[in-house]
């Protein structure tokens, strides 16, 4: 019995010393959750930023640009970062104005798993096909037509798509109802579709990890994810005619070409220029411009700052296109703005 | 002849059929040595000393460790032994020394119902409750979730400890002019008090490998959790957002934390067929 | 575990009451102390119904009855319906019942009246263990070693042989219903074991001798004395098993293949409502999309109390209280 009550002492007291650690430190944590799409470069950047200023943490969990929008919008996280920008409907439901910071840009590429690796070229129509379920097989005429020199298989192309609520989604469907009338009529642009076929994954990590261990699979993820992976990924036809590589240059052209509004919400999709991939996007951290907690909004404009300064040289190892110098003047005039 | 044919015949049909019963058997218990098995392979050539001390590395970068997980399941296991433990006990002490016949009966019905609730519906009451109101994702949150999911198991297995304690303690405590309550709290109780703690300690085994109600309530951390009232990692947490990325190195140390988790609990099982076994001797 | 009979306590109880009115203070406050403890087993019923129904109102209202009939989840169009959800949990966790009840009924059978006494203790800790290996690490072996598995070796052998029927017919992609319906199996194969065990156990061996006596061979006894008798109690631990498997989250979520879509094939990948909750609730953005969330999880809390109402109430059929512990 007395063993029992030592025992029962030695767990207790377990609980409460790491309850007493978890509460000696001062350290701040700024809550962000959102976008899988820029996960790689904002984790670099928190990881660095720690170095930076040690007394403030940003915790960012990769949820899905929906679930960014939505947790700031239900203020149970400090920021949000989406790839998709919120609608008008969507900014009128938050109890406050809410500001889109871009921070960088990125593309959605076309990764697939294929014996050989084979580097394929696809054009608007084959990807719309495929992604309507029209063109079912790897060696459809449509998709070996582009590609003389490789064999394709009579296999069954599994197309791969996002389960959660996506700004990586939003790019894509985006770029579809631009190309496609039968996409933008069936489907439409969102960050969550009802998608004529496919299998859904969580996070761009989900569905990467789903065309990787799924042979003749197909579908989209963020460039660097691609990468990372060693996954092979698509030469697209862009709206000059021209197959264009997902590359730094070439979302760096598609930026260029960019008209950006005031409240900062574009899109890049199918943007013109010989040398822009059509896939690209922007991805936005979504915060109010009334800060509620003034030490932590503080906070926050020092990390933006830091960000839209030192922040952007480290996205092109990461192949995120930074901002042009312009409107990063622009945005930190808006970052600026916000009050706290 | 035919009779001692039929005898032959009826023999044989009860020997193939321990054969299959035996094989039965032994396929409801495959898929264990399966996945231990895995376990083992893959994950412990992920263990090592950064794995219990580091905090997640950047996505993409090898290394790292899931030391805020492991600390962030303990947090929340005390959290949840906090609400779990006194609703549990107290409540199971109702049903083995007061109340109906039929209102117990009663009780108890819903309590076991309770038990069938699938846990991720203990997360979407507890985001209701709880997140949207303090407006954000917290230890708190995920603790009470769990609490939540303890309370009739442990309800039901103190009851059924305290059932066990022969009426003749209490009969003996009472004749000698002791109150009732202390006859539960110092006589019946603390006769069966390891009972109690094996009740609690399965309760714990059970919702440390939880995952689903954190999910929207614990939410997760790549650091340290330095307020309860902050989001905070979890092992199973951990494990299952390694598991659906794309890179190899999270794969690694998804199965090591899996690892660690299933000797957690298997630790704690273990702990409760020793506290048990000696009652017998 | 023992399993408790309680017939003997309201005797024993109605002497110690009458030993010990509640007299003091100390006496009345434990009393309601204990009570409003035991109470909150109540409590907690009502709350998570009430969170759930609140939290779903709107889309209640808004779509009615529609909502357990339509097919289409479309969070652009807000259109949502539950139907493919529910075809997804009920084709699983039936796929799941076919495949664990005949291995777990057996195995029961195997364990209580088959076995030799010293190989029991040992397979019953066994299938101990496996109930607690927590459903994501299932789901971790499921995604890395069941999938590709079946993927490479066992659906294209099931394909060729039974290609020809609408059940496996169509692309293999190692993500499918199949094999949600399989590792939901091995997560309820301890939990119908165990209590099935406990069933067989309270069987009177009065039975047993009885047919003995008439000349009947161990597997004559077993069919005709015990599982006969038992029959209503091992409907109960079906039924116990098939309201575990209808809740069942991580597991199911990591090998399903998420999409919401009624196909008949076994091969294709589909949705359950827990699986859709637990992909979908921290990013539905618009409020109908998540009400419609709440409202698959009053869905599931009703088809879990249901099913769980009536195992208890089979369970309790053959006379005494059965609480499957370790084994949730």
């Amino acid at each position: 019995m007395t063993k029992i009550h030592r025992m029962i002492g030695r767990f207790l007291g377990l609980f409460v010393v790491f309850g007493l650690i978890a509460t000696a430190s001062a350290q701040m944590t700024m809550n962000g959750a959102g976008a899988t799409f820029p996960y790689p470069i904002y984790s670099k950047w928190f990881d660095e930023y720690v170095k930076v200023d040690p007394s403030v943490r940003f915790n960012y969990q990769s949820i899905g640009s929906g679930g960014g929008q939505k947790q700031i919008t239900a203020q149970t996280v400090d920021f949000g970062a989406s790839d998709g920008p919120m609608s008008d409907e969507n900014l009128s439901k938050a109890p406050g104005k809410i500001l889109h910071i871009p921070t960088v840009a990125g593309a959605d590429v076309v990764a697939y798993n294929l014996p050989g690796d084979p580097a394929l070229k696809l054009d608007a129509d084959a990807i719309a096909g495929i992604f309507l379920g029209q063109i079912k097989k790897w060696n459809d005429p449509k998709i070996a037509g582009q590609n003389p020199e490789v064999t394709l298989p009579d296999q069954e192309i599994v197309v791969v798509h996002r389960s959660d609520g996506s700004g990586t989604t939003y790019i894509w469907t985006d770029y579809l109802s631009k190309v496609s009338a039968e996409w933008k009529q069936k489907v439409g642009t969102n960050t969550s579709v009802n998608w004529p076929t496919g299998l859904g994954g969580k996070g761009n990590e989900g569905v990467a990890g789903q065309i990787k261990q799924t042979p003749g699979a197909l579908g989209y993820v963020e460039l660097i994810y691609a990468i990372q992976n060693k996954m092979p990924y698509a030469d697209v036809k862009n709206s000059a005619g021209k197959f264009v590589k997902p590359s730094l240059e070439s979302i760096t052209a598609a930026l260029a070409t960019a008209q950006i509004p005031d409240d900062f919400r574009f899109s890049i999709t199918n943007a013109p220029g010989a040398g822009s991939y059509p896939m690209c996007g922007a991805t936005w951290l979504l915060v109010y411009e009334q800060q509620k907690d003034s030490a932590k909004g503080k906070k926050l404009v020092e990390f933006l700052e830091w960000a839209l300064t030192k922040g952007e040289e480290m996205a092109k190892d990461l192949d995120y296109a930074p901002l042009p110098a312009e409107l990063r003047e622009r945005v930190l005039k808006r970052v600026d703005e916000i009050k706290f | 002849m035919k009779s001692s044919h039929k005898h032959l015949w009826r023999k044989t049909k009860s020997a193939c059929a321990a054969v299959i019963a035996f094989v039965c058997a032994l396929l409801v218990i495959a898929p264990l040595a399966l996945v231990l098995f895995h376990l083992i392979r893959s994950g412990a050539s992920a263990i090592n000393w950064s794995f219990f001390t580091e905090l997640p590395k950047p996505v993409g970068v090898a290394g790292g460790g899931m030391a805020n997980a492991i600390v962030g399941s303990f947090q929340l296991l005390g959290l949840a032994a906090l609400v779990g433990v006194p609703v549990g006990v107290l409540g199971g002490v109702y049903l083995a020394e007061y109340g109906t016949a039929r209102g117990n009966f009663a009780l108890r019905f819903m309590a076991d119902v309770l038990n069938g609730v699938p846990s991720i519906i203990w997360g979407v009451v507890v985001y209701g409750l709880i997140v949207l109101r303090f407006k954000s994702f917290s230890a708190y949150a995920g603790g009470l979730a769990l609490g939540f999911i303890m309370v009739p198991l442990v309800t039901r297995t103190t009851e059924e400890v305290l059932l066990l304690v022969p009426a003749g303690y209490r009969e003996a405590s009472l004749a000698l002019g002791i109150s009732r309550w202390k006859t539960i709290v110092h006589i019946v109780m603390k006769t069966a008090s390891k009972g109690i703690v094996t009740a609690i300690l399965l309760a714990l085994a059970r919702v440390a490998g939880e995952t689903a109600p954190l999910l929207f309530t614990a939410f997760g951390n790549r650091f340290w959790n330095h307020n309860l009232s902050e989001p905070i990692s979890a092992l199973p947490l951990q494990i299952f957002s390694y598991a659906i990325s794309p890179y190899d190195d999270w794969h690694r140390q998804a199965w090591a934390g899996a690892l660690v988790l299933v000797v957690m609990i298997f630790l704690l099982n273990l702990v409760v067929r020793f506290l048990t076994r000696e009652r017998m001797a | 575990m023992p399993v408790v009979a309680s017939s003997a306590k309201p005797a024993v109880r109605s002497i110690i009451d009458r030993m010990a009115r509640p007299s003091g203070v100390g006496d009345r406050v434990f009393k309601w102390l204990t009570l409003a403890m035991a109470l909150a087993v109540v409590a907690l019923v009502f709350l998570v119904g009430w969170q759930l129904a609140r939290g779903s109102s709107l889309a209640i209202q808004k779509f009615g009855f529609h909502f357990l009939e339509t097919s289409t989840w479309d969070p652009v169009a807000e259109q949502f319906g539950a139907l493919p959800f529910i075809y997804g949990t009920a084709i699983s966790s039936l796929v799941a019942l076919i495949i664990a009840v005949p291995l777990s009924i057996a195995a029961a059978v195997y364990l209580t009246e088959l076995a030799p006494i010293w190989i029991r203790q040992p397979i019953v800790s066994l299938i101990e263990m496996l109930a607690a290996i927590p459903s994501v690490i299932l789901g971790l072996w499921g995604i890395f070693v069941m999938i590709p598995w079946l993927r490479t070796h066992a659906f294209p052998f099931l394909k060729k042989i039974f290609g020809w029927t609408p059940l496996f017919d169509g692309p293999i992609y190692g993500v499918s219903m199949l094999a949600g319906g399989i590792i939901i199996a091995v997560m309820i194969l301890p939990i119908i074991t165990s209590v099935s065990r406990e069933i067989l156990r309270s069987v009177p061996n009065l039975q047993r001798e009885a047919a003995y006596a008439l000349g009947a061979t161990r597997w004559e006894v077993t069919r005709i004395a015990v599982l006969s008798y038992a029959k209503k109690g091992l409907f109960g631990a079906v039924v116990l098993g098939l309201g575990r498997a209808l809740g069942e989250t991580m597991a199911v979520t990591m090998v399903i293949g998420n999409t919401p879509q009624i196909r008949a094939s076994l091969f294709a990948p589909g949705y359950t409502l827990a699986s859709v909750i637990a992909n979908e609730f921290t990013e539905a953005t618009t409020d109908v999309y998540l009400q419609a969330l709440f409202e698959i999880g009053l869905v599931l809390f009703g088809i879990t109390i249901f099913a769980n109402l009536l195992a208890q109430l089979l369970l309790r059929t053959i006379g005494s209280t059965i609480t499957p512990r370790a084994v949730q």
